[in-house]
């Protein structure tokens, strides 16, 4: 048995300590939102938060996990700068297919923290990681931009429709 | 929709007739209408015989007058979407061509997957089948989706007017609440949507004009947004089902490979490995989750036969369509109109394009649970219907025992276009008793991709003293996608048009041109697919790169030479010409090494150029640092999605030109995951612009156009940058080092690569 902090909860579950904790949290949890895209640490789609550093969760067996705190996609919108990214995520509407999106503000979120105000060159060397088949790539950097500036950054989508 | 006719001239009139419903001019395409007969399908602003199952089977709301609007009586808006999302935004675009006329805000409305139904939601230019495909969508559903708001607004109207004892006309819409505008009386449609079920429909309905749009044209947010920035999205793969066990799966990695001995002790020993599933060339191992399903595959110890792909590998194939390309029989495309000039400047080349995967970014996957005379399944498809078909199928049971839940799509490109995984899930879940979730590892998902085509093209052009092509010839090899994936919409001259689509259209005032395609057939096992931008991103590839060619050849600016060779007016120009404009094309001179490529077409009904403006450095390393995008799609829907669907296709393209091939060695594909099939990261995105032209032509295709541009622009950038002429793709680095020694000094820092994360 081993106890993970999952979203500030913690959670008893009865896996192999060898199992990745992508597959814990989807398989066996049951939070789906982070996502499976390569199984070998290339594409950045099962980026979680290890005590607010982005980690590969398909990587990541949960016996190294120990105590520190887990936090997924589900729950990043708690913290000032998942709140911040999502917000700029919607006014630019970043998102297609959407299914590497988890791992893309999982990425972007744990930037914000260690770098408020990121460069082209801090964007680069943080998201590089996170393939978008899509490739919303264009509007991922305007969105960190105006989450991190506030300012706007790119086409902003209208929300209901009104009369202009 | 008209029944297949004679032939004409190169295009049959039935295909014309499909095209000009489509709003495109001349193009061909992944449209095919004609060639399925006189009972095709077709999505209807009405009511229809189905309709009333699916009302009921929807919640059974107070009122339903057609297949996509259902208007509860507490007033909410649910609308049905007939195609499926996978990125595209065309749930948001088909939510507003119905919200639209409806007269509700996107903010109020809920959308919903379609059930598979071919008579309710079948794609108009895709003969009827409930198919997402080939940039239709909107092109297809365009006027029916709006009409069928239309409906429901005016009788909803009607059923207000009725209980206030009105003139309907003296009534107004807006945002779901219906104002008598002489009174001021209002009434919400929850409030009337009852009585509006039980009146008659409208027998004609009148449309908005432009100038009255409330939502088309401006940049709406996406519907499906808010839950795909927080993992609330339901993709297949996120499938629940109680009971259920979950799969992984290898089939044989030799393609028509098959099944031979099997020792599973090894992985039935895993604690939670709960099966070991076979079928005649793939195996699977069931376990409580997919982890340790994969450990159970990894431990079992298999033995594949050979089949007759043992000894093929990539250049064998491409010597086989070499040797097709020369000795035919060729299909003519399009005839010359002219006669050949006796004498002039004959240019020549061949080029090749190679297999492509999809790599879609979640992983193929289908969760199905067989019971007696039933099959539940749960995917996210571009064909629900063919879903279902297959299941049943190979169920042995009617397609109405078979049920079909629709999810999102984590991404399609075409690869969801095919049913295969499906048909192996149901294979393996009817083996047993519990739901069963077949999961593709992405090895598994490249080793057995369904791949595009592999092209080869022989093309030439005999130029004339003022340096224009007196004379056009090219001649396409290749397997057929459309001749496996809908044999019926092939030419009666066994034509596949979407082999010729940008090469037999082509954006220039030329009369004697000769398009024709050879059919090779694929060995068996090497499946292939469509792959997003279809026919028009290879040819587009080919064509655009002679056009440079030819140029070049002339001495003349890339630019100018096409602008030469186009009428004054044409919209491929228009946008050409704003291109150029916005890159400050021949403005400044560009640094050594650098270079810009223009590229210029009318795929899917829409009309593009992209210019591109790369370096390539003494090693041979391929920088992207400019891109202008110029699109004319005719009525534009949504501008937001037009600019996302122009950037990241574009960006696709680009990726798969700079580094995309699918190879062959032993009969298998020797690419595996996104280590050795590599996608374009953000690092390694231009600045990108894109910029639109604004039309009042019919609506055009958008998903697809961007990547059907993309490569050409690329390599004819490398041209400008090293004089280098790529006529194979993906881009071979090797070829474009300035020197040997350049590259021997790369070698000598160890191959480090920054631009890999």
């Amino acid at each position: 048995m081993v106890t993970l902090r999952v979203n500030g909860e913690d959670r008893q579950v009865d896996v192999p300590p060898d199992m990745p904790l992508l597959w814990v949290l989807r398989d066996v949890i049951g939070l789906t939102g982070t996502k499976f895209g390569c199984g070998i640490a290339q594409c950045g789609a099962c980026t979680v938060h290890l005590d607010n550093q982005p980690v590969r969760s398909c990587q990541l067996p949960v016996s190294a996990i120990g105590d520190r705190a887990i936090t997924t996609i589900e729950a990043i919108g708690q913290t000032p700068e998942g709140a911040k990214v999502q917000q700029a995520w919607l006014a630019v509407d970043v998102v297609q297919c959407g299914y590497c999106q988890s791992g893309q503000i999982m990425a972007a979120a744990a930037l914000l923290a260690r770098v408020p105000n990121p460069t082209d060159r801090d964007i680069d060397t943080a998201m590089s990681g996170n393939i978008c088949r899509c490739a919303t790539y264009v509007r991922i950097r305007e969105a960190i931009k105006q989450a991190a500036t506030g300012q706007q950054h790119g086409l902003q989508v209208v929300v209901d429709g009104s009369a202009a | 929709m008209n029944a297949r006719r004679d032939q004409g001239d190169a295009f049959d009139a039935g295909r014309r007739n499909a095209l000009r419903a489509a709003g495109s001019g001349l193009a061909v395409a992944f449209l095919w209408t004609a060639g399925m007969g006189p009972a095709v399908a077709q999505m209807s602003p009405r009511r229809q015989a189905a309709d009333a199952a699916a009302a009921a089977a929807d919640g059974n709301p107070a009122f339903a007058p057609n297949a996509f609007v259902r208007v509860d009586a507490d007033g909410a808006v649910r609308l049905v979407m007939p195609a499926v999302e996978m990125g595209q935004a065309i749930y948001t675009g088909i939510s507003m061509m119905l919200a639209e006329e409806l007269g509700v805000g996107l903010d109020q409305i809920r959308v919903e997957h379609s059930p598979p139904s071919d008579a309710l939601y079948g794609q108009p230019l895709l003969g009827g089948g409930q198919i997402t495909g080939g940039s239709t969508s909107t092109r297809g559903q365009w006027q029916a989706l709006r009409e069928a708001g239309a409906v429901a607004r005016e009788t909803l109207v009607a059923a207000a007017a009725a209980q206030w004892h009105v003139d309907p006309t003296s009534c107004s819409v807006a945002r779901g609440v219906i104002t008598h505008v002489p009174s001021g009386r209002t009434l919400g449609f929850g409030a009337v949507a009852e009585a509006a079920g039980k009146l008659p429909q409208p027998a004609t309905v009148t449309l908005k004009q432009r100038k009255d749009f409330m939502l088309i044209g401006k940049p709406m947010r996406r519907v499906d947004s808010p839950d795909k920035v927080n993992g609330g999205t339901q993709f297949g793969i996120d499938a629940k089902i109680p009971g259920m066990k979950v799969a992984s799966v290898i089939t044989s990695p030799e393609l028509a490979g098959t099944l031979g001995k099997v020792d599973d002790a090894k992985a039935r020993a895993i604690p939670g490995v709960v099966d070991v599933l076979r079928l005649d060339n793939a195996v699977a191992v069931v376990a409580d989750n997919f982890w340790l399903a994969q450990r159970g595959l990894d431990a079992l110890d298999i033995e594949w036969k050979h089949g007759v792909n043992a000894n093929l590998d990539t250049e064998t194939l491409i010597a086989a369509l070499q040797e097709s390309s020369r000795n035919g029989p060729a299909l003519i495309g399009r005839k010359p109109k002219g006669e050949a000039a006796a004498d002039g400047k004959l240019i020549e080349a061949s080029y090749i394009s190679p297999m492509l995967a999809h790599a879609p970014m979640e992983p193929l996957n289908a969760t199905v649970h067989v019971t007696p005379g039933k099959c539940e399944i749960w995917t996210g498809t571009q064909v629900p219907t063919r879903c279902v078909a297959e299941a049943a199928r190979i169920c042995g049971i009617p397609a109405e025992g078979v049920v079909l839940n629709a999810a999102y799509l984590g991404g399609g490109f075409g690869r969801r276009l095919e049913t295969d995984q499906v048909e192996q899930a149901v294979a393996f879940a009817r083996q047993v008793g519990y739901p069963l979730k077949v999961i593709w590892s992405r090895e598994e998902d490249i080793r057995h991709d369904r791949v595009r085509p592999l092209y080869f093209d022989r093309i030439s052009a005999t130029l004339g003293a003022d340096g224009k092509p007196t004379s056009w010839k090219h001649r396409i090899t290749s397997g057929t996608v459309l001749g496996r994936w809908a044999p019926g919409a092939m030419g009666k001259d066994g034509m596949d048009s979407d082999a010729i689509e940008s090469a037999a259209d082509l954006p220039y005032d030329m009369d004697n041109v000769l398009v024709e395609w050879v059919r090779h057939e694929m060995p068996p096992g090497l499946v292939v697919g469509w792959w997003r931008g279809v026919g028009p991103t290879h040819n587009l590839f080919v064509v655009e790169s002679f056009v440079d060619e030819l140029a070049h050849a002339a001495g003349k600016d890339p630019l100018e030479y096409r602008r030469s060779l186009m009428k004054p007016g044409s919209r491929a120009l228009g946008v050409m010409n704003l291109a150029a404009e916005k890159i400050g094309w021949g403005g400044q001179p560009l640094p050594a090494r650098v270079g810009r490529g223009i590229a210029v077409g009318s795929p899917f009904g829409s009309h593009v150029c992209a210019i591109v403006e790369a370096e390539v450095t003494e090693q041979g390393q391929v920088r992207l640092r400019k891109a202008v995008v110029a699109i004319d799609n005719g009525i534009t829907i949504n501008p937001s999605s037009v600019q996302a669907q122009m950037q990241g296709g574009l960006l696709f393209g680009l990726g798969a030109a700079l580094y995309n091939g699918i190879t062959l060695k032993n009969g298998a594909i020797e690419q595996s995951n996104f280590h050795d099939y590599r996608s374009l990261r953000i690092n390694e995105v231009p600045e990108l612009e894109v910029y639109s032209v604004e039309s009042d032509e019919v609506p055009g295709g958008i998903g697809e156009v961007g990547t059907a541009i993309a490569a050409p622009a690329l390599t004819n950038a490398i041209f400008a940058a090293t004089g280098i002429r790529l006529r194979r793709l993906p881009v071979a680095l090797a070829q474009l080092a300035a020197s040997p020694d350049a590259l021997k000094r790369v070698a000598a820092v160890g191959g480090e690569k920054e631009d890999v994360a």
